[in-house]
């Protein structure tokens, strides 16, 4: 969590792997990140990294089923085990009947939903959130974090920007930050030592 | 995903393949028409038939302008029949020397039938038939007294017979050639059209009778001679040169005054003039292509800064430079590709108008059909590599953002 200009954006798109820090090291399941050139970070933005944006970030003359598709064109997964495992995640996210869509034949839900099944869709270590319900209304809000709550319970780690503090409220770590550092670092309800980010 | 993106974009593609096309079209249209030129002419020149040449006053094609032009031509002496004689006699390396000579006449007339339109009226030896690569239907050919005892005897062409003799058999009929009788002795098989022209539209006599009847101060025959082989030909020419300067008594420092017409020379003579064509076509396909390219590369720059967004994305789940480049250079080849086979299309289809006109059988160069494709892939692969790099070397996080 944070106000604006605090780095939260900064921070998600080093965890992303978009971009490589100036200095220090990140170390992502055992491969060091900071020393990656563009084409091995874009590898593992595929296969361990899935993004959900704000904006959803749909191609938008893509059906929702081409949607989830793309990231496993790109990770070279022959086209039918690519469709059934598009069409297997579509339906994890509950839009098995809205596969042939386009994004704007979708209201603002579904199209994070789409979203939540591309990012989803190769498997990847960590799930990452840039605030995924910004642009949606409370109850589309609600539907989406419901989905997310079930996918941390499954297992996988979520990792989720917002300035709400209700949407804060899902996860089992807060980091606070304020002016490009960590204010606060809250585990389920505790306050751990500001240092230790990761 | 690269036809997805042109689909969207539909009048602004077609009018950069239409670039495309217009280039490609020149080349496959003019090189479709040489070819089908090509054919025909090659089909042609089985008139002389192998291992065959011509003596002649003029050239078979004659290039204007020069020094002297036709003039050079004009002055020399004609052939005529007593050098014709004096060649057969004393050659002895060809196979076959005859001669023969042509006129156009509509005086032609069996009963109440009259030629409409003009025949060919042709004076020639027993050979005659031989030179127009043609064969006897029925009836007989010529023979060497027909032409000695001056007889009025006639062969016809199909095109005759039709007109003359629709419900008639022609053999032994006699025919009026200018007020003459001539009595038919054989009819020849029909060979249809070239050039949009008949070539069963005449009536043979012998050459004396034409000689007699049809010549005057103007006419130069050509004489047709045959070498034994192939290996012979040279030595023959040579032989039939040397007789022909002896018996036209040409000094031995002049150059020739006659011609040596061969399937050769024509062929060479072609050639040069299809040469030229070829070069010229070239040339305008080089700079509609270039302009074609310059019109890929502007709407891939423009079709990139469209889509910058969407290079963001597909960066941010697992794109790599290899497949944005790709990805868009292979945009640049489809829009190219579809652009030639239109031009291809187009190209074989203008270039054998030229086949329909002159009423030879078309064909597909299929040689040319791939290089005009290889060449649009080029087209496409070198003007849409700057654009797609741009695309490749865009920065994720702020094509992110772009809006």
């Amino acid at each position: 969590m944070g106000p604006s200009g605090s780095g939260k954006s900064t921070l998600m798109n080093m965890i992303g792997c978009l971009d490589t820090p100036t200095n220090g090291t990140y170390e992502f399941e055992g491969e060091l990140v900071h020393e990656m050139d563009d084409n091995q970070l874009a590898s593992i933005r595929n296969r361990k990294i899935g993004f959900v944006f704000q904006t959803f970030n749909l191609l938008p003359k893509a059906t929702a089923l081409r949607n989830v598709e793309v990231p496993l064109i790109y990770a070279n997964i022959s086209r039918m085990e690519r469709l059934e495992l598009a069409k297997e995640s579509l339906t994890a996210v509950g839009l098995g009947d809205r596969m042939h869509h386009k994004p704007s034949e979708l209201s603002g839900g579904q199209r994070q939903r789409v979203a939540i099944a591309r990012a989803l869709v190769n498997s990847p270590s960590i799930l990452l959130a840039d605030e995924p319900t910004g642009n949606l209304d409370s109850k589309s809000g609600v539907e989406i974090m419901k989905i997310f709550d079930e996918l941390h319970e499954k297992g996988n780690t979520i990792i989720l920007v917002t300035h709400e503090e209700y949407i804060a409220d899902h996860a089992d770590r807060t980091i606070h930050l304020f002016d490009g550092k960590v204010k606060e670092d809250v585990r389920n309800g505790k306050k751990a030592e500001p240092e230790a980010v990761f | 995903m690269a036809v997805e993106a042109i689909r969207q974009n539909k009048l602004r593609s077609i009018l950069t393949l239409l670039g495309i096309s217009i280039g490609v079209f020149s080349v496959i249209g003019v090189m479709t028409a040489i070819r089908t030129l090509e054919v025909s002419i090659d089909s042609q020149l089985d008139i002389f038939g192998t291992n065959t040449f011509m003596v002649r006053k003029y050239p078979a094609i004659m290039v204007s302008g020069g020094h002297g032009g036709r003039n050079k031509y004009r002055e020399r002496q004609n052939i005529d029949f007593f050098q014709f004689e004096e060649l057969k006699r004393r050659a002895t390396l060809p196979l076959r020397v005859s001669v023969i000579d042509g006129t156009d006449e509509r005086n032609i007339r069996y009963k109440d039938k009259q030629l409409k339109r003009t025949a060919e009226l042709q004076g020639s030896d027993e050979w005659g038939l031989r030179s127009r690569s043609t064969f006897i239907l029925s009836g007989r050919n010529f023979m060497e007294d027909d032409v000695r005892f001056f007889r009025n005897v006639t062969i016809l062409g199909q095109d005759v017979v039709d007109i003359l003799f629709p419900f008639e058999d022609p053999i032994g009929k006699k025919i009026q050639i200018k007020g003459l009788d001539y009595t038919v002795v054989g009819i020849t098989e029909r060979k249809g059209q070239a050039f949009g022209q008949s070539q069963d539209n005449y009536v043979l006599i012998p050459i004396s009778v034409y000689l007699q009847r049809f010549s005057n101060r103007w006419t130069s025959l050509g004489i047709t001679v045959e070498a034994v082989s192939a290996a012979m030909y040279d030595e023959t020419v040579d032989e039939v040169i040397g007789l022909m300067r002896t018996i036209r008594k040409v000094p031995p420092e002049d150059e020739n005054d006659f011609e040596i017409t061969s399937n050769e020379e024509l062929a060479d003579t072609l050639a040069g003039f299809t040469g030229g064509i070829k070069i010229f076509a070239g040339a305008v396909s080089v700079i509609a292509l270039l302009v074609a390219g310059i019109g890929i590369m502007n709407i891939m720059l423009v079709s990139v800064s469209e889509r910058i967004k969407e290079i963001g994305i597909r960066k941010a789940i697992g794109a790599n430079r290899n497949d944005i480049l790709t990805q868009f250079l292979m945009e640049a080849i489809f829009l190219s590709q579809f652009g030639g086979v239109v031009g291809v299309i187009l190209g074989i289809l203008g270039g054998n108008l030229v086949a329909v006109l002159l009423n030879v059988s078309s064909v597909i160069p299929f040689d040319w059909a791939f290089y005009g494709m290889a060449i649009c892939s080029l087209v496409g692969i070198s003007f849409g590599i700057y654009p797609a790099w741009r695309a490749a070397n865009l920065d994720p996080i702020e094509s992110l953002r772009y809006d």
